[in-house]
């Protein structure tokens, strides 16, 4: 295997679309919690034979892969620049056994966003296969190859192509295998069905039996032919959701439902506040309690208990000091956010990092502008909320660690785990069964290190779920932001002047599509005073908010309509063709006449390759504040769809969940901590709060697929401000705008 | 203290071990394997692990394993009938009326509790009934839209 993987490695350096593909794979962002792993060994494939037995194997090479570290050179806008480390990778592979039954690996995690549906409707349709006869193994690291993630939006244009190709390559694998065995022009030979047929004899041979002939592990760089999505009959079409039967009747098994033989149920002790730093520690009363296992291990200190109440008791007997010398507060976070970029020698500058981007000059833009408009915009940290918390299962045997849990980062959290307890990564196995989502928020591996280091005391495996609360504290933040923007604009609505400042909050979508002269955009990256990390879009919903709220008072200064006013100095078509749809669907125009009660607004943007725009309908009881989304029309377009229901539900759920951050999420914290860690005190999107949706998708069969699960969330939060705005004449300038209803 | 407290679920009847105090959600997964239920915030305030008790949907994360000693009570595992989905576990997949399905067995226990009480509930009685629950992925639109169906569904007697 290992010879065949160099000659193929060196093969593959000729191929520019793979490297392409790759090249795209990690986006710029400074709220990934990015480490490398230290090392990283040959992936074992011996285990994933093992489990699989005899038939065809095809391994696809990657290209070269560029991982990403953690830059630090320049000034504070280098941090997350790319650096480049290449390693030739197996991307993707496919099995197809005696009995003709196909298996895909892959490292992607299903987290909701109905991947394992979609990827497996790429692998069936290249097969010519019913989706049904596909079984997709996701994100084991024992069985599948290495995967950075599920992030960015990557599995549709990054992943799909790769099993895609797999997937082809074993179908003309087939059609060769079958051409000599039927010693027939292969060129006569069709794939229907599991079989390759060949009409005009009427003999056929099934995939398992050609797979019998053909006993052979291949990898490749391959170049076979994909099929063109013109021609998809399985992709692009509404396949139902894989495993949804398990999921209704109860029997899907998240991680936090996974039992073991002889489990017990572990707590950690949390210190009292945020950056609390534990002094001192009695565990006396908490080792009498029958069958419970304490660990105090550096500033760990943890229970391993036969039930969970037990658990509970053992954590309550424990005393211990703690000392907090940094204390977080909200009272001061957005003046402290722009202060600490000057504490830190971004000097208000912050130019070069990857975000940072520079056109004409801004006096001149200025100068040309009838109307000149500065406003400073604020965003909240808010928390990913995902139904399922944090959730882990470990198990040591034989010196072999073996974690079932919730993350979006399989192999990161195997480093993590290799490296918590100094063991080499193949001694570890992470498992994600398809979990209780993420958003984002669960990228780190925090509870399966907890977990592995109770069961290693207890000799047993343990089960720790993170409470509700724990998830609300412990885990990491969508950072908050301050963002000022400067633009200048003629009377007849065309842009002359753009500067745009984004502090902490982050740079991804920070750059307008808007064709503008003079141009002047930066992030600058402070240390603010809760952990950071990824989120459902990223940044991408603060510069939209500030951004398109700021077209909108641009349009209003300049007296043009807000949809004429984008189209005007907008060339890029396809957010032309988003905002066009949105309006259209929507019936934007002049017979939507607001009052001090009801207002229209439209916002649109891109990311990630993807684009979208939503129109929306909002209503204010003028004497309690109250504000309600009646209605919300969004229009999006991803290149080619693969599941047309699949890619409506992820648009409606993330304007549903878009909500929440735009109106009422913001997570508050002083003295060291949180103070709203419950679900009674942090309010999400509930049944109240859903306006009638509707979703207009735009089929580019002409253009690859891009991602689809982040960018829908990022035109509701403007449109919504904009509406308000229109009926009220208030700029809400703050994200979440009306937390405690509109004070008009 | 701990004693034998007698649970009928899905008409099956249990003996289990337990302090009177202890949640039945607790119960319910870890000691007798039903991890259908699940946990969202220990508060009552995500619908989660929401099940039947006595006709009534309850929040099992909040109601103490005494409290349920002796009543009929269904959990998620104890809708389909002979590998036959009960129409709702049939409308949320027909509809599509989940994502990641972590809150799917809440929403459709607390439904059937509903549509055992009103054949035919209005959207604002199905609003107000299942405002308890929460779907982080935001498919509330497409849950209200599968209720509907089931409802339909039970009334034309199909199933």
């Amino acid at each position: 295997m290992s010879r065949l993987l160099n000659k193929s490695q060196s093969a593959v350096r000729g191929k520019v679309d793979l490297q392409e593909i790759d090249s795209l794979i990690l986006e710029p962002e400074r709220y990934e919690l990015r480490e490398e792993p230290r090392y990283r060994f040959e992936v074992d494939r011996r285990e994933f034979l093992k489990t699989l037995g005899g038939g065809i194997v095809v391994c696809l090479v990657a290209g070269v892969a560029r991982a990403q570290r953690p830059g630090r050179r320049g000034t504070g806008g280098g941090r997350g620049g790319r650096r480049g480390s290449s390693s030739q990778e197996v991307g993707a592979w496919l099995h197809l056994n005696e009995s003709g039954e196909v298996t895909a690996c892959t490292g992607k995690v299903e987290i909701g966003q109905n991947i394992r549906t979609s990827l497996t409707q790429a692998v069936a349709e290249e097969l010519r296969l019913p989706p049904e006869r596909i079984r997709m193994i996701m994100a084991d690291t024992d069985l599948v190859p290495y995967d950075f993630g599920t992030a960015g939006s990557r599995t549709t244009p990054a992943m799909a192509p790769q099993l895609r190709r797999a997937a082809a390559t074993v179908r003309e694998l087939l059609l060769d295998l079958a051409a000599k065995e039927l010693a027939i022009d292969r060129g006569s030979l069709t794939v229907v069905d599991g079989k390759i047929v060949h009409s005009p004899t009427n003999r056929s041979l099934t995939f398992g039996e050609l797979s019998k002939k053909g006993q052979l592990t291949k990898t490749i760089s391959s170049d076979a032919a994909l099929t063109p999505a013109a021609d998809w009959k399985t992709a692009g079409t509404s396949v139902a959701k894989v495993d949804g039967a398990a999921i209704v009747t109860g029997r899907h098994e998240y991680a936090s439902d996974v039992r073991r033989p002889g489990m017990l149920f572990g707590k950690v002790l949390r210190p009292e506040s945020l950056h609390a730093k534990l002094v001192s520690v009695d565990l006396e009363k908490a080792k009498l309690l029958p069958g419970v296992t304490v660990v105090h291990d550096g500033d760990f200190v943890g229970v391993a208990a036969p039930t969970v109440p037990t658990a509970g008791q053992a954590i309550a007997a424990i005393t211990a000091n703690w000392k907090t010398e940094t204390s977080v507060s909200d009272s001061r976070l957005f003046e402290d956010l722009k202060k600490a970029d000057d504490d830190e020698g971004g000097g208000g500058g912050g130019f070069g990092g990857r975000s940072n981007y520079s056109r004409g000059k801004i006096t001149e833009g200025m100068k040309a502008a009838d109307r000149k408009l500065h406003v400073t915009y604020t965003i909240a940290y808010i928390a990913h909320v995902p139904l399922e918390p944090r959730a882990a299962v470990a198990e040591w045997s034989d010196g072999k660690l073996t974690v079932w849990t919730g993350t979006q980062m399989p192999f990161r959290v195997r480093s993590e785990l290799a490296r918590a307890f100094g063991i080499a990564e193949e001694k570890v196995r992470v498992i994600v069964p398809d979990m209780g989502s993420g958003y984002g928020g669960k990228h780190t591996g925090e509870t399966a290190v907890e977990a592995a280091r109770l069961a290693k005391a207890a000799g047993k495996p343990v089960k720790l779920n993170w409470t509700r609360e724990e998830e609300f504290t412990w885990g990491y933040f969508r950072p908050a932001g301050v963002i000022e923007v400067a633009a200048g604009v003629r009377k007849d609505g065309t842009l002359t002047a753009w500067e745009f400042h984004n502090y902490n909050s982050g740079g991804s979508a920070i750059r307008p599509l808007y064709e503008i002269p003079h141009q002047r955009i930066a992030f600058h990256p402070v240390n603010g005073p809760l952990r950071p990390g990824s989120y459902r879009g990223l940044a991408a919903t603060a510069n939209h908010f500030a951004r398109e709220s700021h077209m909108d008072d641009l349009a209003h200064a300049a007296g043009v309509d807000p949809l004429a006013m984008r189209l005007k100095n907008l060339k890029d078509p396809r957010l032309r063709a988003v905002l066009e749809a949105a309006a259209k669907k929507f019936g934007w125009g002049p017979h939507n006449k607001p009052t001090p009660e009801r207002g229209f607004g439209l916002a649109c943007g891109s990311e990630k390759g993807s684009y979208v725009s939503t129109c929306a309908e909002v209503s204010i009881d003028s004497r309690t504040g109250k504000v309600r989304v009646v209605r919300a029309v969004t229009a999006f377009e991803c290149g080619a769809i693969i599941n047309p229901e699949h890619l409506t539900n992820q648009c409606e759920g993330a304007v549903m969940m878009g909500l929440g951050g735009a109106l009422f999420e913001a997570i508050r914290f002083d003295d060291d901590k949180i103070r709203n860690p419950k679900l009674a005190q942090y309010r999400v999107p509930r049944f109240n709060d859903l306006p009638v949706l509707e979703t207009v998708l735009l089929d580019r069969k002409d253009l690859p697929s891009a991602g689809a699960g982040e960018t829908p969330i990022v035109a509701i939060g403007p449109a919504v401000g904009n509406a308000i705005f229109q009926a009220t004449g208030k700029r809400l300038t703050s994200m979440p705008m009306v937390p405690r209803g509109l004070k008009v | 203290m701990s004693g034998e407290i007698g649970l009928r679920v899905n008409g099956v009847k249990h003996k289990v071990e337990a302090e009177p105090d202890r949640m039945l959600l607790g119960v319910l997964r870890d000691e007798l394997g039903l991890t259908g239920s699940k946990y969202g915030c220990g508060e009552g305030q995500c619908g989660a692990c929401t099940v039947v008790l006595d006709g009534r949907a309850v929040r099992s994360c909040r109601l103490s394993v005494a409290d349920c000693a002796d009543k009929p009570m269904t959990t998620i595992e104890g809708l389909a009938h002979d590998g036959k989905l009960h129409p709702l576990q049939q409308a949320f997949l027909d509809v599509g009326a989940l994502q990641c399905g972590y809150c799917t067995a809440g929403m459709i226990m607390n439904a059937y509790a509903l549509l055992a009480k009103r054949q035919a509930p209005s959207r604002q009685q199905v609003i107000q009934a299942m405002e308890g629950n929460i779907c982080r992925c935001g498919t509330y639109q497409r849950i209200l839209q599968a209720i509907d169906q089931a409802a339909k569904s039970l009334q034309g007697g199909a199933v």
